[in-house]
């Protein structure tokens, strides 16, 4: 970091930043801003279609609001939240488990690029073909019934398509199988990015492998890790072709299943711009709220981390040859 | 046809139904309903001056595109992929196919309707087809033209057709769809059955054991006796109810539940608690299973098509495709034949409807004529296809002839369908008999295996209604 | 002599993690490719067979159901393939480069609105996309892009979730060092980020190509909207078209033959993706 080149770059550096991010922004404002505007404009209107005959828009103020606070919205965000945390909960836990595996040198897993292929393979499938295979399986009269009956584990066929739990049950292991494979892949790949050194120092000085991962590679992934904490809360927040195609677009019994942005939907029936609206408004406000905390909470202080983090691997690669040495 | 039902298990199981979101944003909302009656005026009387040369027809599968294509007289050649059909006058008919997942066929054609007025001539959607359930929503608006005042069929030409065909497009005394189809349902049982539980599987006899539904009940009891179910699945019923009401569901902003749906609440419920029914839903796997070789329910309710295909086809033990013949011997092929049930009602249907704005009102005129007027080309159809079409006259003449159904026993079920049809009165059809039935359906499975009371799966019936139809204000249920 | 006796427990403790890995990995594998066996089973199946209920043998219908789906003149499966292709590698590409582009620009470089950019794009991540459609497809519309691949590709330039991860990608493995290396070099901007960067970010790249690719691969909803004739539907479209047919044609068989065909390509190209992630992290010239 000489004196000379810093000071040349903060003149001339800056266009470049702008430069580089100016498609990106360029892109969203044509395609996704102005649809985006729209959205929170209407939240305020009195504005559907009753059949093809278009009512409105009419400005309400804070009247869709109000309607909303006044219905199940806190159940559907409560189940929302809940089916997340089923299917999340296992996936960052398998996934972390897998990805430390596959990396590990010592380890030296036979057949990875076959494991690696096959877990992220669900998430091939188009959810709608994926639904169509739960049906057939955990229908009451499918094999998974069939051989839970068989093995004396249950007396009669299981409705789990027809039960709460059953139900919830299912959105979570679906979402599993599908994600699961996904974040595997992106932790292998931030901990392929971690220093190798950095193992073979912590080996030398006998580190076990539980302390290298979670002494070295856990603190060095963790950027990773925030995003992809992030990504599927918010990926979580918005769940809806999983439980809507499971549950036939019902939401469950006795709506249990009924995610927010399903209840979303319901009101896109009658092109309901302003009711519609008015809960993407709602769940764009507690998204960026929960991001926010987690996003501050995982990285403490915003920018530091990086610099920290460099630090750190500075010092470690120092030791790492002075241990060579 | 079928797939109104269908819809409930795959479409829009199917995924993500968005029910998106397509034109409305902009502010030109506000003045398309006046635009368009005037469009539709104004294109009746252009009619006769110039015909257009592009003939563009809107609908979500290949169904109409080959009855159109092997049936209408004027067809002269075919594109090899299908995307045209060329007529002998020249003019070039463009297919516009786009599959119902999602709600993406009504999405997109919503959007071209609401644009129809801005669009060049050639691009204007002249004929789009609908399906029963959502026909009100544009049948109830003026964008589908009336088949008499504005597109010139005459009564005459009207006359053959079943009357409940037209009255589920008919408001206010104005007629805007015609079909070729026509779907009378039949309760189909199994004879083996009937003979077990009942001591006869004679059509007739069976029928005077179910002809209403007290009788119903009571062979289903005795059914139950017998180590049977009566029916199914929770909603096979349904249509003979709903179909079978003392006024529309809406009236005004109000929503009055019909005591025929409470009907149906009490007897699924009842049925579901006494073990007469089992559990399934239509269309899914156990219901298919439950029409097989190893089914052990005494009948289904369904109506032409599923008859002739579905029902059939889940009788065989060995498809047809792996070697297995339509014979009897192979599965329970000649067990089932068909009786009258309950109560008249019918499944499904395709209507076509001429767009307001064409400038092919003539040519509209005459595929209408040819393809759901035609005595002689329904009755071709028939017999080339089986899909019973809506023509009294050819439909009675089939009747009438020695023709029989080996699947059915022997049975002549033309002769029923063709009785049946003239009873179904479909004059209380109104625009949210789809959205309403459907989330009626929904809101009391809940309470037929239990997961809520009955108080319960009211309230979500009311509270789903709201949501998909803001401009419903109330609910009132029977005393 | 103790420290043979170290390496022995060594070794066994190393037996152990190793045969408790292979046990829930193929536990794992059987779960994911069980449903894949499903689907190719029913795909030998007749329509009939299928809604009758589940089987774990093949039918003898594989193909009829392959020849039913060639010939529906309807549904043209090569150029449907052709089409979903274009479609998803273009935007997958697109989304790649430049979201790796934009991530770069903010971690990089220090300018006013860094921070407020960067705000920005997570703000739009939260925003559920669902409503928006209707103001998207107004828009292409008036643009005169309906019915165009367009409007289907170009948005993929803003992708927040891949810059997301792009961002983060660069705070853990791009030390500035290497660029200010460069810049004392002589190397340009361009050629920096070209050259030197995205080379070390190729793991990321592929792992977030692949991502791109199936999800654009898979979409239905957007697509279905835009696209109107036969020549330019994608796959979803033709699957969707085909759970859409009249009562007469409506065959299971053929919709499950069309998914496994529609798998297929993207299967192939997950290989080669996944192959290069590994050989991304062997080249990476990141360990300087």
């Amino acid at each position: 970091m000489g004196e000379k080149p810093k000071k040349k770059g903060s003149i001339s550096y800056a266009k470049w930043g702008y430069i580089f991010i100016a498609p990106f922004f360029l892109i969203f404002a044509v395609f996704q801003l102005i649809p985006l505007g729209s959205t929170i404009y209407y939240s305020f209107f009195e504005y559907y279609r009753s059949g093809l005959k278009i009512i409105g828009p009419t400005f309400v103020g804070l009247k869709n609001y109000i309607t909303l606070f006044a219905t199940d919205l806190p159940k559907y965000f409560g189940n929302t939240l809940l089916l997340w945390i089923i299917g999340f909960i296992p996936q960052i836990a398998i996934s972390l488990l897998l990805a430390a595996w596959f990396t590990d040198l010592r380890l030296k897993l036979k057949g990875q690029t076959f494991f690696k292929t096959v877990i992220y393979m669900p998430n091939l499938i188009m959810a709608s073909a994926f639904a169509m295979l739960f049906f057939a399986l955990f229908s009451d009269n499918g094999p998974v019934n069939a051989v839970l009956v068989n093995m004396g584990l249950l007396k009669e066929p299981f409705s789990f398509l027809n039960s709460v739990w059953g139900n919830r049950g299912l959105i979570g292991l679906m979402n599993f199988l599908m994600w699961f494979g996904n974040t595997t892949i992106m932790l292998m790949a931030a901990i392929m990015g971690v220093d190798p050194t950095l193992y073979e120092a912590a080996e030398l000085d006998g580190c076990t492998p539980n302390q290298m991962f979670w002494k070295i590679t856990i603190p060095l992934i963790r950027p990773i890790l925030v995003y992809v904490m992030i990504t599927s809360m918010i990926g979580g927040l918005q769940m809806f072709d999983v439980p809507q195609i499971l549950t036939n677009g019902k939401g469950g019994p006795d709506r249990t299943s009924t995610t927010m942005i399903m209840y979303l939907n319901n009101h896109l029936f009658s092109k309901n711009y302003g009711m519609a609206g008015a809960v993407s408004v709602v769940l764009f406000l507690v998204c960026a709220v929960l991001c926010v905390v987690v996003y501050l909470g995982l990285t403490k202080e915003d920018d530091g981390l990086s610099k920290a983090e460099r630090k750190a691997r500075r010092q470690a690669k120092k030791q790492a040859k002075g241990g060579n040495a | 046809m079928r797939k109104i039902s269908r819809r409930n298990f795959l479409l829009a199981s199917g995924a993500v139904t968005i029910s998106a979101a397509l034109s409305a944003c902009g502010g030109s909302s506000s003045s398309t309903s006046t635009a368009s009656s005037a469009a539709a005026s104004t294109a009746a009387s252009d009619a006769t001056a110039a015909q257009g040369k592009v003939l563009n027809i809107w609908c979500w599968n290949d169904e109409f595109q080959d009855r159109f294509n092997d049936y209408y007289p004027e067809v002269a050649s075919i594109a090899d992929d299908k995307s045209t059909t060329t007529l002998k006058d020249g003019t070039v008919v463009k297919w516009t196919i786009n599959a119902n997942e999602n709600n993406n066929y009504q999405n997109k054609l919503d959007e071209a309707l609401l644009n129809q007025d801005s669009a060049a001539d050639d691009d204007k959607v002249d004929i789009f087809l609908i399906e029963a359930d959502y026909a009100l929503k544009y049948v109830d608006s003026d964008y589908a033209l009336d088949v008499k005042a504005d597109i010139g069929l005459t009564d005459a030409d009207l006359a053959g057709q079943y009357q409940y065909t037209k009255d589920i497009v008919t408001v206010d005394g104005s007629q805007r769809g015609t079909t070729w189809q026509a779907t009378p349902g039949l309760f189909a049982y199994r004879r083996s059955i009937a003979k077990d539980v009942l001591g006869t599987d004679d059509p007739t006899e069976v029928q005077s054991y179910l002809s209403d539904w007290d009788k119903f009940n009571d062979v289903a009891a005795q059914a139950h006796d017998k180590g049977y179910k009566m029916l199914s699945g929770f909603d096979d019923a349904y249509r003979t109810f709903s179909n079978n009401v003392a006024a529309p569901w809406v009236d005004g902003t109000t929503v009055k539940v019909d005591p025929n749906i409470m009907k149906w609440v009490d007897q699924t419920k009842e049925y579901t608690d006494k073990g007469y029914n089992n559990k399934s839903s239509l269309w899914d796997n156990q219901w298919a299973a439950d029409q097989g070789p190893s089914g052990k329910v005494f009948g289904f309710f369904y109506s032409t098509w599923g008859i002739n295909f579905t029902l059939l086809g889940n009788s065989l033990e060995t498809p047809v495709a792996e070697g297995g013949k339509e014979e009897v011997g192979n599965g329970i092929y000649g067990d089932y034949a068909v009786c009258e049930g309950p109560q008249p009602y019918y499944w499904g249907g395709t209507w076509i409807c001429g767009a307001a704005g064409s400038d092919n009102i003539d040519t509209i005129r005459d595929v209408m004529q040819k393809l759901t007027c035609d005595e002689a080309i329904m009755k071709q159809i028939t017999l080339d296809t089986q899909d019973y079409t809506n023509n009294e006259a050819a439909m009675e003449e089939i009747a009438n002839s020695d023709y029989k159904s080996d699947f059915l026993g022997g049975q002549n079920h033309i002769a029923l369908f063709a009785e049946a049809a003239k009873k179904i009165d479909m004059s209380n059809a109104g625009p949210y008999d789809q959205g309403l039935n459907e989330s009626f359906q929904t809101a009391f499975k809940d309470y037929f295996t239990g997961a809520v009371d009955e108080d319960t799966a009211k309230a979500n019936f009311e509270t789903a209604i709201k949501e998909k139809y803001p401009e419903l204000t109330e609910v009132v249920w029977p005393a | 002599m103790s420290h043979a006796v170290k390496t022995k427990s060594e070794k066994a403790t190393l037996t152990a993690r190793r045969t408790v890995s292979y046990l829930v990995l193929v536990l794992l594998s059987f779960l994911c490719l069980f449903f894949f066996y499903v689907l190719v089973i029913n795909s030998t199946r007749t329509h009939f067979e299928i809604q009758k209920g589940f089987s774990l043998l093949p039918g003898k219908s594989l193909m009829t159901n392959l020849k039913n789906v060639l010939a529906d003149a309807n549904i043209p499966v090569l150029s449907g393939v052709r089409n979903s292709l274009i479609v998803s590698s273009c935007s997958a590409a697109l989304s790649v480069y430049f979201s790796a582009l934009t991530a770069y620009g903010i971690y990089a470089y220090n300018f006013k609105f860094k921070k407020a950019a960067f705000a920005i794009i997570l703000l739009i991540m939260t925003m559920p996309t669902q409503v928006s459609a209707l103001g998207f497809l107004q828009l292409i519309t008036k643009m005169g892009l309906k019915n165009s691949f367009l409007p289907l590709i170009i948005p993929s330039i803003a992708a927040p979730a891949v810059f997301f991860f792009m961002k983060q990608y660069l705070d853990a493995s791009l030390p500035m060092e290497i660029v200010e290396a460069a810049r004392i070099d002589g190397a340009g901007e361009f050629y920096t980020f070209n050259h030197i960067v995205l080379p070390i970010m190729k793991p990321a790249l592929a792992v977030q190509a692949i991502f791109s690719f199936v999800s654009s691969w898979n979409n239905y909803f957007i697509p279905a909207l835009v696209l109107d004739t036969a020549d330019k539907k994608t796959l979803p479209i033709l699957i969707a078209q085909l759970r859409s047919a009249d009562f007469l044609k409506f065959d299971m068989g053929k919709v499950y033959m069309l998914v496994a065909i529609a798998i297929l390509p993207v299967i192939v190209v997950y290989l080669l993706l996944s192959k290069f992630i590994v050989r991304g992290v062997a080249l990476g010239g990141v360990k300087g």
